[in-house]
């Protein structure tokens, strides 16, 4: 038998949901194949077999979380412990897990018995609970602990819906075979007439059903079911506006854990400065009319600000550095310019990093830019694409945001606010006329650079927005 | 039937056991010439005399003893304290003689002693004159404490109360005297030790008594006709004995409770009631347990402050939308950021 463990899939990963179970318990399992999907901090990423065998049992279920190293799933590898000959969805009821090991024992008069003497010993490395991690205990009220017991349901891939995720009787009512009433309505359930069923001998014992053990049967309930009943009817859930509690994402998550941190330990101050843009646009409608003649893919004006802003990064190398920390007594100076674009996904805030951005061209980026972007929207960025920058760009201008204030993306020392780029009254010479204008907000770490010196960045930046040949020279 | 006061029915039936049986006999102070303080003695000492209508000196520790010592030898004394508040001065005759002279010499005299006294704040009394000290008694075996919330349960209660061997602590309470409901013309007394479902449902179980199980009631069937709630009240009615039987099946069969008290948090009544639905229901709740209870600070004077301390309706109506949606009724918005117990 093979323990599976949580695999450490990015550097700042600490502990990983299970997103998808790709194969389940009594599956065979070539090398290679995708095991689970695993949601860390980044991204939802594939984990392949390494070993071949038949997946024996799923120690972690979906939607929970496991430390790094953490088991989450057993592989008979026809070694040691078998699995049951029968494929068995475990019930993850305490009594279940302590009785299998006496089950499973007597398949295979090879195993060593001392090791099955102590059955109601669990695994090595399992708590009491069954559970590999006991953090992860699955978090379920008295009632439905009770009705798992008695009608020997599979708590695995159940989400609870109540308080801290607590799975509560409304979230198993399906399980029950039980007409989804109203918690409060709820079918007296009686222990199973044909006796207590040994907990987990086969598929039969752990399939729920509606395996005739639940009556539904409230006696008081005059208003249980049906369109007739007469009596105050509680409205649908869907036509009452009230607070809710969702789960928050691993992603989200690690968006709190970090924003927080910058937002409280970076002595952040803003730098805002307006650009007159209409030679950016002027050159940018040239060169995507040239560009679409010739067959290739326009460029956008965020392509041209990234050029630009690693070419003032490129001017002054003090803006792309990093804090040490107090403790340290160093600050990092980066010789590379990795540009981070803020990317609004559906799962949330990530940024991808567009490495040596100053030493590729507008087309590039663009192209670069948008693959990242895609990657990011189906949540298949590689830990190395989102990791290493030392600058990060946020572009809202799409939304028509005027101007706004980023915060910093640590270790990064600046962040790049840019709003909209519109057409203003603007004063040329003496007189009123109409030009593009850009505004952008530098956010800047106090600890390790100055107000003059995000002047004289932004003073830079402006400059090459307002003589954009200089960004594509 | 008749529709009456809750003082009403404490006054009827207190003379009509006067008339039914001559051992019965009142003390307290200012309930003769005065008629009491809130007049529940209305007429008594004019129909029956200064000897079964007795006036006593300010001295509680006294005519308790009195009392207990008229107990013990066959009369049926029924004495009042003007408020609760004032029991403790006869906490001594009250807990180390009532209550303990029965078991402690053999069963050789019982004391058939009916504590009357009103509990309960609201009133702008101030700090030592609003409190809910119920549980002192409640604490104490030998003692009995029933706390009627309704017209016809301060009749059978009293009636139950009177006719007991075992001396009673009798709550009423000063925000009940004015309420009216029906009360049943025959003299049949409640059994002590009987919780009475006064409301069945099946979405929560609310369970208070005294002032508290008359808000329960109120706020079930209000919440019935704005949000379509069916929830079960359960009036507690006796202290002591506790009736666990009908709290835990309520509990059983609605899978969540809310405890009211009118008395502080910590250690209170509720505190009992939560620890014996968690030794009989454990296994059939879906949502811990909520209480709700009085601030714990001495009460305060000033209105604004006093109704802040006592749970209110509000306070009560929180606490079941929190726990409804503990168990998946998403039914309405939660008033958040309301001071909960």
């Amino acid at each position: 038998m093979i323990e599976i463990k949580m695999p450490r899939l990015s550097d700042t990963m600490e502990e990983g949901a299970i997103s998808t179970w790709r194969k389940q318990p009594g599956d065979k399992v070539a090398v290679g194949d995708v095991l689970v999907e695993i949601e860390t901090d980044k991204a939802v990423m594939e984990y392949e077999a390494y070993q071949a065998g038949t997946l024996a049992e799923i120690l972690i279920p979906e939607g929970r979380n496991a430390d790094i190293g953490a088991p989450i799933a057993l592989l008979d590898d026809g070694a040691g412990r078998p699995a049951p000959a029968a494929p068995a969805a475990s019930p993850k009821t305490a009594a279940a897990e302590r009785s299998r090991p006496t089950l499973v024992a007597n398949t295979d008069s090879a195993a060593p018995a001392p090791a099955l003497a102590g059955s109601a010993s669990p695994r090595p490395g399992a708590s009491a609970d069954g559970h590999a991690n006991g953090a992860s205990r699955q978090i379920a009220s008295p009632l439905v602990r009770k009705l798992v017991r008695e009608n020997h349901l599979d708590l695995s891939r159940v989400t609870g819906s109540g308080p801290g995720g607590r799975i509560i009787r409304a979230d198993i009512a399906d399980l029950l075979g039980a007409p989804a009433a109203a918690p409060g309505s709820s079918p007296a359930v009686v222990p199973g007439a044909p006796a207590a069923t040994p907990t987990d001998v086969g598929p039969t014992a752990t399939v729920p059903a509606a395996s005739a053990v639940s009556v539904p049967a409230a006696p008081t309930a005059s208003a249980v079911s049906g369109p007739t009943a007469a009596g105050p009817v509680t409205p649908p859930a869907a036509e009452v506006r009230g607070s809710r509690e969702a789960p928050v994402s691993q992603v989200r998550r690690v968006i709190a854990r970090r924003l927080t941190a910058s937002a409280r330990d970076i002595p952040h101050f803003y730098v805002t400065a307006v650009a007159d843009a209409q030679a950016l646009m002027d050159l940018r409608s040239t060169l995507n009319a040239q560009l679409t003649e010739s067959g290739r893919v326009k460029i956008s004006v965020n392509d041209l600000l990234i050029r630009a802003c690693a070419l003032a990064l490129r001017e002054h190398p003090d803006v792309n550095v990093s804090y040490g920390g107090d403790d340290s007594g160093v600050m990092l100076i980066h010789d590379r310019i990795n540009i981070g674009v803020a990317v609004a996904a559906e799962s949330g805030l990530i940024v991808p990093v567009i490495t040596d951005a100053d030493a590729k061209t507008v087309t590039q980026l663009g192209a670069e830019a948008r693959k990242l972007v895609a990657l990011a929207a189906e949540r298949k960025l590689a830990p190395a694409q989102t990791s290493g920058g030392t600058f990060t760009i946020s572009n809202l201008g799409m939304f028509g945001v005027e101007h706004f204030t980023a915060i910093i993306n640590p270790p990064e020392s600046a962040i790049l606010a840019v709003g909209a780029t519109t057409r203003e009254p603007t004063v040329v010479g003496d007189a009123l006329e109409p030009r593009y204008r850009l505004r952008y907000t530098l956010s800047v770490d106090h600890r390790v650079i100055d107000g003059a010196l995000a002047a004289r960045f932004l003073h830079t930046l402006t400059g090459l927005v307002e003589n954009p040949w200089l960004i594509i020279a | 039937m008749t529709i009456m006061t809750y003082r009403q029915a404490l006054h009827d039936t207190l003379r009509a056991e006067m008339l039914r049986d001559d051992n019965v006999f009142l003390m307290g102070e200012e309930i003769g010439v005065f008629e009491g303080s809130y007049k529940i003695t209305a007429g008594l000492l004019k129909e029956f005399g200064e000897k079964r209508v007795r006036d006593t000196p300010i001295a509680e520790e006294g005519f308790a003893g009195a009392a207990i010592g008229a107990a013990m030898l066959g009369l049926r004394p029924v004495i009042e304290m003007m408020t609760i508040n004032f029991s403790m001065l006869a906490l001594d005759q009250i807990i180390n003689h009532a209550a303990k002279i029965y078991g402690m010499f053999g069963g050789q005299a019982s004391v058939p002693l009916v504590i009357r006294t009103p509990g309960g704040g609201g009133q702008q009394l101030g700090a030592t004159h609003s409190q809910n000290i119920e549980l002192f008694y409640a604490f104490v075996p030998g003692m009995k404490v029933v706390a009627p919330s309704s017209p016809a349960d301060a009749k059978a209660l009293l009636l139950a109360a009177i006719r007991d061997d075992d001396p009673v602590l009798f709550l009423e309470n000063l925000a009940l005297y004015n309420t009216k409901g029906e009360v049943p013309d025959d003299d049949t007394p409640a059994e002590i030790g009987r919780a009475a479902v006064t409301r069945p449902g099946k979405d929560l179980t609310l369970i208070g008594y005294s002032r508290m199980a008359h808000v329960a009631a109120e706020v079930a069937a209000s919440l019935a006709e704005t949000d379509g709630l069916d929830i079960e009240v359960v009036d507690l009615r006796s202290l002591r004995p506790l009736d666990r039987e009908t709290i835990v099946a309520s509990v059983r069969k609605t899978h969540a409770a809310v405890v009211l008290e009118d008395d502080w948090l910590t250690y209170g009544i509720g505190a009992e009631v939560a620890a014996s639905i968690s030794d009989g229901a454990f296994d059939y709740l879906d949502a811990p347990v909520r209480r709700v209870a009085m601030a714990e600070v001495p009460m305060p004077y000033s209105k604004t402050l006093e109704t802040a301390a006592l749970p209110s309706r509000d306070d009560v109506t929180v606490a079941i939308r929190q726990t409804l949606a503990a168990v998946g009724h998403r039914t309405a918005p939660l008033a958040l950021g309301v001071p909960q117990s």
